[in-house]
């Protein structure tokens, strides 16, 4: 446990050290939100889609981060120094979920209190549900990297694994169409990604009396898809190679 | 001397390492001594990192065994008793002198070492400096100095003198002398060949293969010639060990 700690102070001082980093991290999202919200003043659309924004601005950046991070570490010889060293591959890798899962929280509190407080957008009733949600969200973002970034073998390789892995759950997820007005075949795929229920979790946390319980079980699948990818992430940690 | 020590520190039997088609490491055996600096010189690609991969239980092996003081390398009980240094300087860049030290030892749990290591490695006035902002010599200290915390028993250095300067060189070869004397096993890799007079026996590794092991003054009188570069030359083209 102490070694899971020294991963996450040690992850989180050097993102400290990187303020430009920091900072992109905790505005930008931000201020992508306002720009939307205003893009949409005129129209009543902002309050339907904030919640889906809000969920996905965690997920692409903590995916991009980790990712990085994490292959960098792999290529800088960090990573194979610590494996022949007494940290255990759980120690990693939950050292690098709550580093990210933290900054995550910071992040999502930032976006919620713009567009609530600058945005006047109304995240109805269950706030600290709405936040934690997109805090699960970054968490994913975080496994979902962990997982890519053992497939990737250089910098260029781990960014473009954006567009392939994220962009089409974001797609699929309801952000244009929702997903039971999609064409059977993509629906059933939309329902096999974690993003759909994550969107579908924060749009109905947000309407007047939601149901409690379908948010629950969204979260709970998201967790699940948490669990198996920092599961597979692990397995790609190897302490013999080629 | 090629006798066997009654308990060697490293032991390899008849090791295989392949990769793709090509044999990187060919049926090597060797042991090295407790308590002593076996140096590991061979040409750039002649598998000396291989070789210390294997050693640490970072290397796929294809057939043989590697034993490290007693156990099969890679073994768990090894990771406190075994510190490696790679070639680069596997460290944060982003992280200061200090920083980097505190996490190491966190996870090797010898927190009380850090101000030993950095008075050890003459990084003491550094501390407080980001290692990306270093020069390359100074970087490769950090690294020897995360691998000296906690003490261990076993030490893999790959190249560790590289671009230093011969002031600091001869430092750290005396820093590797206090700590053999102290009863550590040191093996050291270098492609320079003057570095080798420093060692108390030198392994010389060619395509994959041992061309010889002895005390360098054994292999340069064994070989008639009059220093480690032309014993190797000789062992190269002859075959003699």
């Amino acid at each position: 446990m102490n070694r899971t700690i020294a991963t996450t102070r040690r992850v989180l001082t050097q993102i400290a050290h990187d303020k430009r980093t920091l900072g992109l991290l905790l505005v930008v999202p931000a201020l992508l939100i306002g720009l939307v919200a205003w893009i949409f003043s005129e129209t009543p659309v902002f309050d339907h889609i904030a919640g889906q924004l809000i969920a996905m601005f965690p997920f692409v950046t903590m995916f991009l981060v980790t990712s990085i991070a994490t292959l960098r570490e792999r290529r800088s010889g960090t990573l194979e120094r610590l494996l022949t060293m007494p940290v255990s591959r759980a120690d990693f890798i939950f050292g690098y979920a709550i580093a990210f899962g933290l900054l995550a929280l910071a992040q999502s509190i930032i976006c919620v209190s713009w567009a609530v407080f600058v945005c006047g957008f109304d995240p109805g009733d269950h706030v600290a549900v709405f936040v934690a949600t997109t805090m699960l969200n970054g968490i994913l973002g975080t496994a979902f990297g962990l997982f890519a970034s053992a497939f990737a073998a250089t910098e260029f390789q781990a960014v473009q694994f954006m567009p392939a892995l994220v962009f089409p759950q974001i797609l699929l997820a309801g952000l244009f169409l929702p997903t039971d007005q999609l064409p059977r075949a993509l629906e059933f795929v939309a329902h096999l990604l974690p993003m759909t229920y994550a969107f579908d979790a924060l749009t109905e946390v947000t309407v007047a009396n939601p149901d409690m319980s379908a948010v629950a079980f969204d979260n709970a699948v998201l967790g699940g898809f948490v669990v198996v990818l920092l599961t597979l992430g692990s397995l790609s940690l190897r302490r013999r190679t080629r | 001397m090629n006798t066997e020590p009654s308990s060697p520190a490293i032991r390899i039997d008849d090791l295989v390492v392949e990769r793709g088609h090509t044999t990187v490491l060919d049926h090597l055996s060797l042991s090295v001594e407790a308590g002593s600096i076996t140096g590991l010189l061979g040409p750039s690609g002649s598998g000396k990192t291989t070789l210390m991969r294997a050693i640490v239980g970072t290397q796929k092996l294809t057939s043989g065994s590697v034993t490290v003081l007693g156990h099969a390398a890679g073994d768990k009980r090894l990771r406190t008793r075994l510190a490696y240094v790679t070639q680069s300087a596997s460290v944060y860049d982003d992280l200061s002198v200090w920083d980097n030290l505190r996490y190491f030892a966190a996870i090797l749990g010898a927190e009380d070492d850090i101000d030993g290591v950095l008075a050890a490695t003459d990084l003491a006035d550094l501390a407080r400096r980001r290692v990306g902002a270093l020069s390359g010599g100074q970087r490769s200290r950090v690294s020897l100095a995360a691998a000296l915390l906690g003490g261990p028993d076993v030490l893999v250095l790959d190249e560790p003198t590289v671009g230093l300067d011969p002031i600091l060189r001869a430092s750290l070869w005396d820093l590797f002398h206090r700590l053999a004397d102290g009863g550590a096993t040191l093996l050291v890799s270098s492609h320079v060949m003057d570095e080798a007079t420093r060692c108390d026996d030198l392994l010389l590794l060619s395509s994959g293969r041992l061309l010889a092991q002895g005390t360098p003054a054994g292999l340069i009188e064994r070989t008639g010639t009059d220093s480690i570069e032309a014993a190797f030359i000789s062992c190269a083209r002859g075959g003699q060990s």
